[in-house]
Parts: C-alpha cells; sequence; structure tokens
C-alpha cells in the first residue's frame, strides 16, 4: 500500500452527512471520546448537508475518499459495495463481539455475507398525535384500521384535517406505503416486492392501494401536499388543522420546535389492518463505513469499533433523541422514545424503508406513483402498470 | 477550449448514450436500448411535451420585452430608474426567481393565493397541481427573460435612424404601422439575438423547475434538461446512459431549431435585407 503523503499518518478524516445541531452535537462528542482514548490521532472532520452528501459520496469515494464516511444501511449501500468502494469491516465486528451486539441490524449490514460498516443509530417510525385534539373530539387511540378510519371521519366533521404530510421529496410517501403493505400483506411480502420478486401488478398490491384509498378518497390528507417540504407540513399539526402525522423520530424535535409542548405529543404504533399479520416496523439505520481507498484504515477501524460500543452508543443517542443499536445500551429516558423502544424490540421485523429497501432506480418511480396515487386514486391501475413496467427493467 | 470543453464532451455523451453505466461501477454496451426505453418512457414524452410548451410560451417574452422597451424609450425625468426597475429581474440568479415564486404561489399564505380570494376565488396551490405546475414555471421564466429582450431592443431602439422615422412621419405613417413597416424592420438584429436566447433558454429551463417543484408533483412539470440530470446525477439516477441519450436528444432538437435559424439567416442575408 503507498501512503499519500498529503497527511501525516495519525490523520483520521471523517466525512459526515450531519449538519443539524443534535446530530453534530452527538459527533463533536464522539470525536472528543476518542481523542482522549487515542491520543496519536488526529481527527479531522468534514461536514456537508445532507442532500448535498448524497449527490458528492460518489465523487469522494472514488476520487479524494476519506478514511470514514456515513451513509445508510440495506440497498442503499448496495452500489458502493458492488463497485468495491467501501471496505469490508467483518473483521472489525467479530473482533469486537459485534455480532451479538449489533445483531438486530447485522442483515442490514451484510452483503455476500460480509459486513459493511457499523451502524450507529435507528428510530421508530409511527404515528405522532395531538393528544389534546383527541381528548377533545373524545377520540381514543385507534388499535386497528376500522377505528383509524372512524376517529380519521370525525375529526373531519369537526373540521380537523386528520392527516398531515409533504409529499414534495416524495419520501414520506414511501412511509405511507410501507406501513400500508406491511399491515395490508405482511413483512414477507413487502420484502419480496422491495426485492423485485413480486409484480406490482399482483392484486395483493392492488389490495394494499384500495385500502390506502379509504384514506385519500374521502380528503383525510391535507391537499396541497406535493407542494410542501415535510417540514411545511408541521405548522398543520402546530396549529391544530390537522391531528395526526406518520413519520420518523426526528420529526418530534421539529415539533418541539414549532411551538407543540411535550404533552400535546402522542405516540401510537401503526394500527393493525389485516388481523392476525405480525407486526413489522419502519426503523432506518444510520451507519458508518471505510471506503476501500480509505489512507488510515487502521485507525477506520479503531474508530468503527468505537462507535459501535454500547456505552458510546448510549451517550451519542441521547444527543441525537433517537435510539441505540448496541443491545448493551442504557434504554432511553425520553418518554416517546421509549415508547418506541418498546414497539420496536416487540416488532416481528425490521424494515428500513421503501428507499432504503428498494433499489433507487425502484423507489424513485414508486414513490413518484404514490405521490400521485395521493392526488388522484382513481388512477391506482395505471400506476401500478407503469411501477410494474419499471419493475421488469430494474431487476432484470 | 472549445475543443476539449465542448466538442469532446459532446462525442462523450453520444458515446456513453449506448452503455448501461451507474457512473462508478463497469460500464456495459447494450447499443440503443437506451434510446428504445426512452421510446417507450411516459416520463419522456412528458419532458418533451413540457419544454415544447416552454419554447411555445417563452417566446411572449420577445413582443413583451419589445413593447417594454418601446415604453420605456421616452425622455423623461427618472426613466433611467423606470428601465433599472424593469431590468431588475434579469440581475438576480434563477435560483432568487425561482424562490420568489415558490412564495408567490405558496398555498394558504402565498400572495397570489390571497390574490384569488380577494377577487372572490377559490385558492389554488399552482406548484401541487398538475394542470397548473407547468404554466406557473413558465410565468416564472418570463419574468426575468421579458426583461433580457427588453434590454435587448433598448439598445437595438438606439440605433433606430431618426431619418427614416422623420421620413416615414412625413409620408404619413404614425402608430402600429410605423411600429411594423419602420421600427421592427430596424431591430431586426436586436429581434435575432432575443428570438434565440430565448429558445435556449426555454430549451435549457432547468434551475426553476429544479428549484420550484423537483419536476413534481410526480414528474408532470419535468422538462428535459431535468429529466437528464435526474436520471444520470440525482440522488435517485445514476444512470449515466439513459440520462446521456436523453441529452442527445436534448442536443438534435437544439440542433434543428439552431440550424432553421442559420439557413434563415443567411437567406435573408442574400436577399440584402
Amino acid at each position: 500500500m503507498i501512503s499519500s503523503s498529503a497527511y501525516a499518518a495519525g490523520d483520521l478524516i471523517i466525512n459526515l452527512d450531519q449538519t443539524d445541531p443534535a446530530p453534530k452535537k452527538a459527533f463533536e462528542d464522539i470525536v472528543a471520546g476518542f481523542s482522549k482514548e487515542n491520543p496519536d490521532v488526529n481527527v479531522i472532520v468534514n461536514t456537508m448537508h445532507k442532500e448535498g452528501y448524497k449527490t458528492s459520496i460518489r465523487n469522494f469515494l472514488t476520487a479524494d475518499a476519506p478514511d470514514l464516511a456515513t451513509w445508510y444501511a440495506g440497498n442503499r449501500m448496495a452500489p458502493f459495495v458492488n463497485a468495491g468502494l467501501f471496505e469490508d469491516v467483518t473483521d472489525v465486528w467479530e473482533e469486537n463481539g459485534l455480532n451479538e451486539q449489533l445483531k438486530s441490524a447485522a442483515a442490514s449490514m451484510t452483503i455476500d455475507g460480509k459486513k459493511w460498516g457499523v451502524p450507529y443509530t435507528y428510530y421508530q417510525w409511527g404515528i405522532y398525535y395531538r393528544k389534546d385534539i383527541f381528548e377533545e373530539q373524545g377520540i381514543a387511540v385507534p388499535t386497528n384500521w376500522n377505528e383509524l378510519v372512524a376517529a380519521s371521519a370525525k375529526l373531519k366533521e369537526a373540521g380537523i384535517t386528520p392527516f398531515t404530510i409533504g409529499t414534495k421529496a416524495l419520501w414520506p410517501t414511501g412511509g405511507w406505503f410501507d406501513y400500508m403493505n406491511l399491515r395490508v400483506n405482511g413483512y414477507e411480502f413487502h420484502m419480496d416486492l422491495t426485492a423485485g420478486k413480486v409484480p406490482y401488478t399482483d392484486p395483493r398490491v392492488k389490495a394494499t392501494f384500495d385500502k390506502w384509498s379509504e384514506l385519500v378518497k374521502p380528503g383525510y390528507y391535507n391537499t396541497n401536499h406535493p407542494a410542501l417540504d415535510w417540514q411545511d407540513a408541521v405548522p398543520n399539526l402546530v396549529q391544530g388543522k390537522a391531528a395526526m402525522y406518520l413519520m420518523g423520530n426526528f420529526a418530534v424535535d421539529v415539533f418541539k420546535n414549532g411551538g407543540l409542548k411535550e404533552e400535546q405529543i402522542g405516540f401510537m404504533q401503526f394500527p393493525e389492518i389485516t388481523p392476525g399479520i405480525p407486526m413489522a416496523e419502519d426503523a432506518p439505520t444510520d451507519t458508518i463505513h471505510i471506503p476501500a481507498k480509505a489512507k488510515n484504515k487502521e485507525d477506520a477501524k479503531k474508530f468503527l469499533a468505537y462507535m459501535a460500543r454500547a456505552d458510546v452508543q448510549t451517550a451519542t443517542n441521547i444527543t441525537l433523541g433517537q435510539l441505540p443499536v448496541n443491545s448493551g445500551a442504557e434504554r432511553p429516558e425520553e418518554r416517546i422514545l421509549q415508547q418506541g423502544f418498546d414497539m420496536l424490540s416487540n416488532a416481528y421485523a425490521l424494515a428500513q424503508f421503501y428507499d432504503r429497501d428498494a433499489p433507487a432506480e425502484m423507489a424513485k418511480a414508486g414513490m413518484e406513483g404514490f405521490q400521485e396515487f395521493m392526488v388522484k386514486p382513481d388512477r391506482a391501475d395505471a400506476i401500478l402498470k407503469r411501477l410494474e413496467k419499471i419493475r421488469t427493467r430494474v431487476y432484470k | 477550449m472549445f475543443l476539449v470543453y465542448v466538442i469532446a464532451p459532446i462525442g462523450q455523451s453520444i458515446a456513453i448514450s449506448f452503455y448501461d453505466w451507474d457512473g462508478i461501477g463497469a460500464k456495459t454496451f447494450i447499443g440503443i436500448e437506451n434510446y428504445i426505453e426512452l421510446w417507450d418512457d411516459e416520463a419522456f414524452y412528458t419532458s418533451l411535451y413540457n419544454n415544447v410548451l416552454w419554447l411555445a410560451l417563452y417566446m411572449l417574452a420577445v413582443p413583451a420585452g419589445l413593447m417594454i422597451a418601446i415604453f420605456l424609450n421616452q425622455t423623461v425625468t427618472g426613466i433611467r430608474i423606470y428601465k433599472s426597475l424593469f431590468f431588475f429581474p434579469f440581475v438576480i440568479s434563477q435560483i432568487v426567481v425561482g424562490l420568489i415564486f415558490s412564495w408567490f404561489y405558496a398555498p394558504n399564505f402565498g400572495l397570489f393565493t390571497k390574490l384569488l380570494e380577494f377577487l372572490g376565488f377559490e385558492g389554488i396551490a399552482v406548484l401541487a397541481d398538475e394542470r397548473f405546475v407547468t404554466y406557473g414555471i413558465i410565468a416564472a421564466g418570463l419574468w426575468p427573460q421579458i426583461a433580457y429582450c427588453m434590454i435587448l431592443y433598448l439598445t437595438g431602439l438606439n440605433n433606430v435612424s431618426p431619418d427614416q422615422i422623420e421620413a416615414a412621419r412625413l409620408d404619413g405613417a404614425k402608430g402600429w404601422k410605423m411600429l411594423w413597416y419602420v421600427i421592427i424592420p430596424q431591430l431586426r438584429p436586436a429581434t435575432f439575438i432575443a428570438v434565440v436566447v430565448t429558445i435556449i433558454g426555454a430549451l435549457r429551463s432547468f434551475d426553476l423547475v429544479s428549484i420550484m417543484t423537483s419536476g413534481g408533483p410526480y414528474g408532470s412539470s419535468r422538462v428535459l434538461s431535468y429529466y437528464m440530470y435526474e436520471q444520470a446525477l440525482s440522488e435517485y439516477g445514476f444512470r449515466m446512459g439513459y440520462g446521456a441519450s436523453i441529452a442527445v436528444v436534448l442536443f438534435a432538437i437544439m440542433m434543428v431549431f439552431i440550424t432553421l435559424f442559420i439557413v434563415r439567416m443567411l437567406k435573408d442575408e442574400r436577399e440584402g435585407y
């Protein structure tokens, strides 16, 4: 291996896609802790904006690789693994007992029987609702589909939009499809679909859309959602114009900043639709990887091991307001997070998210189709036919 | 420089369009499969249709620019201030124009919604509605484009010979006749430039689509250049070959327009205009 002369041997360069205050602070703490234990390593962090990071990662992995780079689990890392741009870190997992401690995320980090990175946090998805509005309207927390539809009807009658959503960036539609499909057809079917094994024209997918249309057709979502980002949809909830929001746990911070009080925010598991189907959940995992062209792989592996440690993950996730992956880490103290933790611990299985489980091309077309469906539910058949055409091409 | 940065990449793009390539892995030669797929791609036709719409409506910038230029071509105190006010939208970046119009169209609190409500109509979320979204973006694009055409015509009007106007006036021409037969022919060079930049502006419309809708809702406001970007470079894309084939089509369309124009121009020259 020829070492580069640009950086000293003890330098460790990390590319980071977290610019929000909480994640930034979490990483500062990690770096400080690591430097304390490894005083000979000089850690350099390059922070980039999330969306920009997604487009630049391909460039820096091939041209000017850092020693560590944050990314996502599941199919999202597959192109880089297949192109030989990520380093195999199976040895880090084995030497540090991570196969045991990070068991829950092992499957989503494995390609070709090898591990390609280390997960450091994940978070639950579910329906966040306005507790006070539910009380005012005399609505109990729905536990099955009929109760959810009935609650929506009641809210709509009272002039409150049941669900708020912003689909400009498309991915929030993926969350809805995931849950509808997981609850109507179950985890195995959903995984087969995102893996390209089932046609989109399958009657079971149509059944998912039919159920979904029970919320779309009566207008239980805010109109205009294609013009809104997910943050733009939050004011509806804060101002009490809408009562529920299907989102990931990162939204809670935004709700609170928007002016909602802790006691106004409730969290519920997405209710059952087909009785008897075990409940699986969306829980996207954020990860960190060593690029194949990294210059200081030795220290990078030390850093991975450090980030996987139970005590480090505990501290990191308290700052992040998310959940540690390491099974030895301490449970969160925050109420909603605890609720999420319990839900995920009892979950039948965990899905990453539509755009991380399905390959990029399919994800884009799929989420566009879901958005179209949420505006024009009558086009369901045409949309599914189009998706099927794309599926046959993408997974050939 | 021209060879390295313009001609060579054109050749490269054409070459890449025959491959299936994700930009990092190995390239696979697939012949004209990308073009066959394009032929059967609804999203491509949506983009093409929107591009035609852009071209047609963008042309309004030329007469509109002329009208404003004539209106501003007077000697009144403070006319320079008015001129600069009209020119202002061209100075600001397309990104900012896009942001301003996004706010203008914003559902619930946008000025446009308020205006409609004031007039007794119901507010429309322009950028969320497949029927209006492209028109909404074109309107935003016209704002700076009209300013551009206006400045071209203002310069042109400076060169209109006063003798001919004087002579025409003696012959009794005024109003529309004067404009049509005396002024506009003299503005031919300005018109030429205005039409060319407007066509090119319409065909490469990208910034506004990207900023205002990202091609949405569900791809209904896509144009070719944006579709190419999406397929080749965006978060869920990285199909270099397919993107390149879209680029080739866009390039071909531009070539057609430019060739038509050059032929027209040469013909006019020969006929002695």
